[in-house]
């Protein structure tokens, strides 16, 4: 293992781990819930659209989040992995594996384990083994 | 009132995201190449939106009920089930070769217009089986 140092942002991503933590503090404490972002999302197009009006105003400003970041950031540049089918594949296993999974990196990786759950503590073990497994195996860049 | 929290929630949510490098797939696959050149910020990422609510959840969970609603909404299912191991493994599959999750799947949408629409639709397409085929296992 050789630590990648060009890129290894400690303190941004500590502030930004903070505000996520923020987030889900927020959803919990007024509206009574876990900030999933599977379920939220999933939960938006499969549930009653009115009485989950919150999801879709939870999305909304998630959707816009990025902008405000730049309004004071000075750039967002995301490097894409995938592309073409591999992209939408994996997309699809995402959505498929965090529904079948009932979480993903938020609410289980986030919300569960700060609440103890050991679902939640099995679930992000299996999650992260198998997305290290599948980045091992994958053709890349050393 | 709940819809403006949530808003602000989804929000602060994303800039989190953003700042903290989740919106960059190189940056996440960089951190799951344990093996290769491994760049541990995400662990920073998670490790401080664990704390900040394991901090949190000793003052909120003094109250009875949330501000805006009349309770707590949390998961009921608490044993290990194979669905959990399953769709897991399934959802590490497709984060590794996409450097995506759900959430900033969402925030990227309109980040790049050319595969952000496409690649949330594939999202929600995975999520809306995966409910249902979740449905259909559990026992009634």
């Amino acid at each position: 293992m050789t630590i990648d140092m060009e890129h290894f942002t400690p303190l941004a991503s500590l502030a930004g781990g903070i505000l996520i933590g923020l987030a889900a503090l927020i959803l919990m404490a007024m509206n009574g819930r876990v900030m999933g972002i599977s379920g939220i999302l999933g939960d938006a197009f499969l549930n009653n659209p009115i009485s989950g009006l919150w999801r879709w105003a939870f999305l909304g400003g998630t959707l816009v989040s990025p902008f405000v970041y730049l309004l004071w950031a000075e750039e967002l540049l995301p490097r894409p992995v995938a592309a073409g089918s591999t992209l939408l594949i994996g997309g699809f296993l995402v959505g498929l594996g965090s529904a079948i999974g009932s979480g993903c990196t938020s609410g289980h990786g986030i919300c569960g384990l700060a609440r103890f759950s050991l679902r939640s503590f099995v679930a992000v073990m299996v999650f992260m083994i198998s997305a290290i497994i599948t980045v091992y195996l994958m053709p890349h860049g050393a | 009132m709940a819809l403006i929290t949530a808003l602000i929630s989804g929000i602060i949510f994303g800039v989190g995201l953003a700042l903290g490098g989740m919106l960059d797939p190189s940056k996440v696959v960089g951190f799951l190449d344990l093996f290769g050149v491994w760049d541990p910020s995400l662990a920073f990422v998670m490790g401080g939106g664990v704390i900040i609510n394991v901090i949190g959840h000793q003052i909120i969970a003094r109250r009875s009920r949330p501000i805006c609603d009349n309770q707590f909404h949390l998961p009921m299912t608490k044993t290990i089930t194979l669905p959990l191991i399953i769709g897991s493994v399934l959802f590490g599959i497709g984060w590794g070769v996409t450097g995506l999750c759900p959430g900033p799947a969402v925030a990227s949408t309109f980040v790049n217009i050319d595969t952000g629409i496409s690649f949330i639709v594939a999202v929600i397409a995975g999520l809306v089986i995966g409910k249902i085929v979740l449905k259909q296992l559990r026992p009634a």
